[in-house]
């Protein structure tokens, strides 16, 4: 059976195993017939000239999860960032690991989706954000449908969360092929602030396909820094749907640095709701093997006197694909935008290939924006400086690398993350630097 | 000096008909609305075509019937009626002139009123001009200065007959019947152009020059070129287009074909003006046109365009550089006002080692006008060193206008060197400031800032066609900043 088929049929014994007469169930009715016309996204359309899901869309999925599975903090500890005090909120194969995280509800909620989908007095959050900034797009539209089960972060207003807060997705790989569809909603109000960061693991090398749906609500002056680490292993394909709305001057950041996985296809949308918002996206994406990253960006500026900042590195190589299809749309009352967008690619195989659209729809006059990318490859005179100078030939290359995304790397705000992600690096390369960047 | 304000600017701007709308009453030979087999074949009749040219034509009318029109552009239009359509017009006086004495008074006069005096021309500017009125040829001049270097320079009918072999050889090799749409059509209903052959190690000693005109009402204009530099020969090649005013839209869909062999060079330059539509956006002329070129070994094209009429433009001139060292050359300077929609750009395939590819772009969009650039650049994984630098800058002009960029980059081969850059921007206050400062009013601000923002395009045009250019920006323009 296709798997579309097969998602469908199951959305009838979903729907009646969660509650059925809630304000969501509505939601996700609409959200499947969405899903049911227009069906898994193909080549022909543009948004996905240049990703085909054809391949693993032919998985034998399962789609739901038939058991709990438990795992052991000892095995999994390296995937946290276990050096600093933070909350976690930690699925294993999409269902809660309540031994594994630590929530709160103190002064603020750091918990769980399927207890803010039933619970009465989360209603009202639910019914004001809940599927009100994910587009009606067919991916968004079924992880919508199956919505049950991510993480629920609702930040009150002048609050400064002091830890960082973890959202990790395991996949134990207990049956042959899983679909994960994880939903978080992150709602985050007045002068507030909060660092998160997600990753997806699997355990196994069984094949896994998430579908993720992240939406994320900055109110007035806000601060949302949100980094996504996604270092799967080569069964893993993961297709990140995020969308920000922003409300008059918030800062929001996200940050994608995309390193594993078989295919990985990032939407990010940011929508900029009020005057003097600032959005900053960024990405470092390293591929070997067959690894196909597509990173699929929207900045939609609707009102005047915003920013934004767009810098995306990729180091391809092998038989690797990099995609970046990069939009930023300037409404006509959006006067006094200023949106910067770069993306810079190395090449440093000859299978390698690199799709790179940067996209620009402008409709006011009185604006600033500017698009820039490069594809090229590592400075040779570089190399032989540091050659001449004894650094062996994969150490100068891992350098340059390192200096070529060093422009990302150094907004990270969280120190432990990037020296995590610097060692992620380095392993990806083959290398040790003997020392953290 | 009475203040002349923005306001009056925009409002002489709006009332200002387009200068060169007049219409030529002139008896055409005309065929019957629609198209069909035995269309395709009275057109190859009329123009006393080889068997072979007919199955070619009948071929591509085959492939287009089974075609549909694309959609991808951003362009939004009223699809035109290709059964409604007229596809052969020709000027009802004698088909062949000796010398301009000899040519219809009536179509001298319309080209005197278009500032192309024939005589003057041919005096001043040494531009050998094929002047093309509604699909046939009516005047070729300095034919004997380039037959002594043994350049060909005709119309496209005329070359299918003289030199058969030549058009056979290449007729379709770039520009394939089956590539798109609208070339389909061209390829079964062109009606004339131009043909010009450069041989082995000759450098064509005057740029060569065709006028195109759309001058019956409701004919359909399809144009054929093709151009072809044989080892080591360099040409240039000029275009420009003015067209009557007329209400109902007319189609345009032409077919550009280069062949630069082995260390040719060609230039290509293209001024167009066709009727855009009124300031309601009524009328106009849809521009469908096919341009590209192949580059042998060492050789190089260049394209260079300047974009200021039609209602609708769609258009790419492209380069495939096939051969190693080639090289790929695109200026582009495109105006969009009142309701004009522009989808424009190129296309760079590097097929060959070290090939070379630069693209300059300059969109310029007032009233409610849409300006898209779209550009590909693919390298292949053999085109080893391959380079590309892109630059597509957008200046708007009032807030109802649209800026677009929708560049697509492909990379497969690990040496490439590829540089993209796009800014959008407006006029400054503050530049505009300065020149007012200075004594120079608005109007003319505009007219230097936007100048200096299409220079490196501008610079690249023969000196005849920038003085042109220059002056068609200032029309196109005149008092539109917001």
């Amino acid at each position: 059976m296709e798997l579309k088929e097969k998602l469908l049929s199951s959305f009838m014994v979903f729907e009646n195993k969660v509650d059925i007469d809630t304000y969501v169930h509505d939601v996700r009715t609409d959200a499947i017939k969405t899903f049911e016309e227009k069906g898994f996204p193909s080549k022909k359309e543009e948004a996905w000239k240049y990703t085909s899901l054809n391949k693993i869309l032919k998985e034998d999925y399962s789609v739901f999860p038939k058991q709990e599975n438990a795992i052991e903090y000892r095995d999994v500890k390296k995937y946290f960032i276990y050096d600093i005090d933070s909350y976690k909120i930690v699925f294993i194969d999409g269902k809660y690991s309540s031994h594994l995280s630590q929530t709160t509800h103190d002064g603020m909620d750091v918990c769980l989706m399927s207890a803010a989908l039933s619970k009465p007095k989360y209603r009202l959050v639910i019914e004001h954000y809940f599927n009100k900034a994910a587009t009606k797009d067919s991916l968004p539209a079924l992880n919508t449908a199956f919505s049950s089960e991510g993480a629920y972060i609702h930040i009150p207003k002048n609050k400064l969360v002091e830890k960082p807060i973890q959202i990790i997705h395991f996949s134990t790989g207990n049956e042959s092929a899983t679909m994960l569809q994880p939903r978080n909603l992150i709602v985050v109000e007045e002068n507030s602030h909060v660092q998160i960061i997600e990753r997806h693991q699997s355990l196994t090398d069984n094949s896994v396909l998430t579908n993720s749906v992240t939406e994320i609500f900055a109110k007035k002056r806000a601060i949302v820094d949100y980094y996504k680490i996604q270092n799967d292993n080569s069964n893993a394909s993961l297709i990140d749907n995020t969308f920000l709305k922003q409300k008059q001057e918030s800062v929001c950041s996200v940050h994608t640095f995309a390193f594993g996985g078989k295919l990985t296809r990032n939407n990010l949308n940011f929508y900029q709701e009020g005057q003097r918002i600032d959005s900053i996206l960024k990405g470092v994406t390293i591929l070997g093997n067959k690894q196909h990253v597509d990173h699929n960006t929207l900045v939609h500026h609707i009102e005047p006197n915003c920013e934004s900042h767009q810098d995306y590195k990729g180091i391809f190589g092998e038989n690797s694909t990099g995609v970046f299809n990069g939009k930023i749309i300037v409404e006509k009352e959006a006067q006094k935008t200023n949106a910067f967008q770069s993306n810079n690619n190395i090449l440093i195989s000859d299978k390698a290939t690199i799709n790179t659209k940067p996209q620009l729809e402008i409709f006011a006059d009185d604006v600033k924006c500017s698009h820039g990318c490069t594809i090229g490859q590592l400075d040779e005179s570089a190399m032989f400086y540091m050659r001449s100078r004894g650094i062996p030939e994969k150490e100068a290359k891992a350098l340059l690398m390192y200096a070529f995304s060093n422009d990302v790397m150094s907004s990270v705000k969280i120190p432990e993350l990037k020296q995590r992600i610097t060692k992620i690096i380095a392993n990806k390369l083959g290398v040790n630097l003997g020392f953290d960047l | 000096m009475s203040k002349y304000t923005e306001d009056d600017l925009r409002e002489e701007l709006k009332t200002k008909e387009y200068e060169y709308g007049f219409y030529t009453d002139i008896e055409s030979d005309t065929f019957p609305n629609g198209l069909n087999e035995g269309i395709v074949r009275a057109i190859s009749q009329k123009k006393e075509e080889p068997e072979w040219m007919t199955e070619w034509r009948l071929e591509a009318f085959r492939i287009w019937k089974d075609m549909i029109e694309p959609e991808w552009a951003n362009v939004h239009y009223e699809k035109p009626d290709f059964q409604g359509i007229s596809y052969y017009s020709a000027p009802n006086s004698k088909p062949k002139y000796d010398s301009l004495d000899e040519v219809d008074p009536e179509l001298l006069a319309t080209f005197e009123k278009l500032g192309i005096s024939l005589d003057e021309q041919k005096k001043l500017a040494g531009v050998a001009m094929d002047v093309v009125v509604d699909s046939v040829s009516v005047a070729t001049t300095f034919k004997k200065t380039l037959g002594e270097k043994g350049i060909i320079f005709m119309s496209i009918s005329e070359a299918i007959k003289e030199h058969p072999e030549l058009v056979k050889k290449y007729i379709g090799t770039v520009v394939p019947q089956k590539d798109n749409f609208y070339a389909a059509l061209n390829s079964a209903v062109f009606s004339d152009g131009s043909f010009c052959y450069i041989p082995k190690g000759v450098k064509c000693p005057m740029e060569l020059s065709t006028y195109f005109r759309i001058n019956q009402a409701g004919t359909g204009q399809f144009e054929r070129t093709l151009v072809i530099a044989d080892e080591g020969s360099y040409v240039s090649y000029l275009e420009g287009c003015t067209a009557p005013s007329r209400d109902e839209n007319q189609l345009h869909a032409a077919v550009v074909e280069l062949i630069a062999l082995d260390d040719a060079e060609i230039k290509y330059s293209t001024v167009q003006n066709w009727y855009p539509g009124n300031a309601e956006g009524k009328g106009g002329v849809y521009n469908f046109v096919t341009k590209r070129g192949l580059c042998e070994n060492n050789a190089k094209i260049s394209w260079t365009q300047v974009e200021t009429g039609s209602a609708v433009t769609w258009k790419y001139p492209s380069c495939i550089l096939k051969g190693d060292n080639s090289v790929g050359e695109f200026y582009s300077i495109a105006v969009t006002n009142n309701y004009q929609q522009a989808d424009t750009g190129t296309k760079m395939v590097h097929l060959g080692k070290n090939t070379k590819s630069t693209i300059i772009s300059k969109g310029i969009s007032a009233g409610k006008s849409q300006n898209s650039y779209r550009g590909l650049v693919q390298i292949s994984s053999r085109a080893e060193n391959a380079r590309n630098f892109s630059q597509c800058d957008s200046l708007l002009m009032g807030n109802e206008c649209g800026a677009h960029t929708f560049p697509y980059i492909e990379a497969k081969n690990k040496s490439a060197k590829i540089e993209h850059e796009a800014t959008t921007s407006k006029i400054g206050e503050d530049q505009i400031f300065y020149c007012n400062q200075r004594g120079i009013d608005t109007e003319k601000a505009i007219a230097l800032i936007v100048n200096g923002f299409s220079k490196e395009v501008l610079n690249k045009l023969p000196m005849e066609f920038a003085v042109e250019a220059q002056k068609l920006l200032e029309i196109s323009l005149e008092g539109s900043v917001g």
